[in-house]
């Protein structure tokens, strides 16, 4: 099976526009009548639903944020009662509260049916196991993930997060094809497996990996997909708009955002500036059927970037290239831009250091200093000392290249820095400014 | 061949150059019951190498590298110094005239008097030298 649901995949794409118009139209009118927290706010802006007389009228309407979530916990600017709502998922509150976020049935008809689109986009389906290692539970990723494989006849292996060896042998033994987690737990899970004598690529019939919910480059995606020996698919969502709900297709080139459930653009995260395709900013999200919590021009805060020609595979909907960092893991080192991404970018080329890293922010004086713990790969380590140095100022000078902003680097023992196995943390932050 | 007997494998492990690191290595090699029977410490900014002769080489590499040690073995060479002043000037001199290049060394004083450890670029062409010098290697069996 090519297509979930062709008609509306292979859509034309004035009509898909016509359709996406038709849609906020509506969206709008309901939420300046039915929503005291959206009403107010297009007050404050001045902006009227007469006023969307285009779809690029979408950018006359105020912006939503996470802190708009989190000032009206739990479930203040929810549209529909609590009665009409079939679950709830709890946001982890990395910085002060949680989020709530609510789902009438549509909701999760839309969000299965997402996903199931993606899903069969890169070729899972009937005959496929998929291991859930995605958390379960508030988190979204787990079930998430969990209803769309079953909508597609896929077999579930819930094993969510944790556990890591036992998770390798059930992927052994229930013939594991595809699995869902984050990437650094999938290189985690590689890790593992080889200390306890198997490899992925060879002893198991892994095949592909969904791999999301934290920023990862293309130097990581070659990586998981030479030494695992697997196609690693990217997926993308956050509980904001359901969870994780647009996959890569086959292509691998950017994942799908379904135009009848989502509007996207892309802004200059400063100026808030309209980007065009190619051109990197921060992706901001529109959900266009979302009945319990709807989420209008949401900055979600990560950035990357569009393309809006119709696809290699058919499917005429725009894709999002793979999340490259976001706005707020953005560091400002002496004024510098410094997104971990380019780190991890960096590293992957320099064979002498393994994948994980470990970036220290401090203030030394007035300037900022910025070190970089790296791990030396057990092939490269050699008894000579003026040996480690060079590759220790290989590291810097790459480094430097790449972020051009100059950064120390400190060589530590293979397996000494933490690993993940949700959303990666790889910075700290020092500084008292 | 013929140098191989003189030929001492010593393990070399990267460490951080933080508090207890030695003391866990240390701790390894005695949970092997493994005797180290010279060992020295080389410094670099926020790193070292510990390099260690131990009477049990392939035990020790086995147990450092599963305990997560980055560790490689490394050729060196002993030879005997006459334990009274002079005795360092005396190798020392003759690895000069021969052109011998030291890349590093450490010594210590035991049962069989001073003993000199040297790495070199080419181990064998160094026995050779030595030997035909008249100067005394130990060989490996003597520590392994």
């Amino acid at each position: 099976m090519m297509f979930w649901d062709p008609r509306v995949e292979e859509m034309p794409k004035e009509e898909l526009q016509k359709l996406q118009y038709k849609l906020l139209k509506t969206l709008v009118y309901r939420l300046y009548s039915f929503s005291p927290f959206y009403h107010d706010r297009m007050k404050e802006t001045g902006v009227h639903p007469d006023d969307i007389q285009t779809l690029a009228d979408i950018r006359k309407l105020p912006f939503m944020y996470k802190r708009d979530l989190r000032d009206n916990y739990p479930d203040k600017i929810f549209v529909a009662g609590q009665e009409d709502l079939v679950r709830y998922h709890v946001s982890s509150g990395t910085t002060g509260k949680p989020t709530v976020v609510g789902y009438t049935r549509n909701d999760l008809d839309n969000w299965t049916t997402s996903l199931a689109r993606g899903l069969v986009s890169c070729g899972l389906g009937r005959g496929d196991v998929l291991q859930v290692s995605y958390g379960y539970g508030l988190f979204t990723g787990g079930l998430g993930l969990h209803y769309g494989a079953e909508r597609v006849g896929a077999t579930v292996l819930p094993t969510s997060v944790g556990n890591t060896e036992r998770q390798i042998e059930l992927m052994q033994d229930l013939h594991t094809t595809a699995i869902a987690c984050t990437p650094s737990y999938l290189l985690h899970m590689g890790e593992v497996a080889e200390k306890m004598g198997v490899s992925i690529r060879d002893d198991t019939d892994l095949r592909m990996g969904i791999l999301g919910a934290e920023p990862w480059s293309d130097a990581m995606k070659a990586r998981i997909e030479d030494w695992l020996g697997i196609k690693a698919y990217d997926i993308y969502g956050t509980s904001e708009l359901y969870g994780p709900m647009f996959c890569e297709c086959a292509e691998q080139n950017g994942f799908h955002v379904w135009g009848d459930l989502a509007y996207v653009e892309i802004l200059d995260p400063v100026t808030g500036e309209s980007l065009g395709p190619g051109e990197k900013g921060e992706l901001v999200v529109t959900m266009l059927q979302k009945e319990a919590l709807p989420m209008i021009r949401y900055r979600i805060g990560d950035i990357t970037s569009y393309e809006d020609g119709v696809c290699a595979c058919g499917r005429t909907h725009p894709r999002v290239m793979r999340i490259s960092g976001r706005v707020d893991d953005m560091l400002i080192i002496r004024g510098i831009n410094v997104f971990p991404s380019q780190i991890e970018y960096a590293l992957m080329t320099i064979p002498e250091v393994g994948q994980h890293f470990q970036i220290v922010v401090d203030r030394k004086g007035a300037l900022d200093d910025m070190l970089v713990r790296v791990e030396v790969a057990r092939e490269s380590f050699s008894d000579k000392i003026t040996d480690l140095m060079a590759i220790r100022k290989n590291v810097e000078h790459k480094l430097r290249n790449t972020l051009n902003v100059a950064v120390n680097v400190e060589l530590v023992e293979p397996g000494s820095l933490p690993r993940f196995e949700g959303k990666a943390k790889r910075v700290i932050d020092r500084r008292q400014l | 061949m013929e140098t191989d007997r003189y030929v001492i494998k010593q393990i070399s492990i990267f460490s951080e150059n933080r508090p207890g690191r030695l003391a866990a290595i240390a701790k390894a090699l005695t949970e092997e019951n493994i005797n180290i029977l010279a060992f020295s410490i080389a410094e670099a900014d926020g790193f070292g190498v510990v390099r260690a002769l131990v009477d049990k080489p392939k035990l020790a590499y086995d147990k450092l590298t599963g305990l997560g040690f980055n560790v490689a073995f490394t050729d060196v060479i002993a030879v005997k110094m006459r334990e009274s002043p002079g005795g360092l000037y005396e190798i020392a001199k003759m690895l000069a005239n021969v052109q011998i290049n030291i890349e590093y060394s450490y010594a210590y004083t035991g049962k069989e008097g001073g003993v000199l450890i040297l790495r070199v670029d080419d181990a064998d062409q160094a026995v050779r030298l030595i030997t035909s010098l008249g100067a005394t290697l130990l060989e490996s069996r003597v520590f392994q």
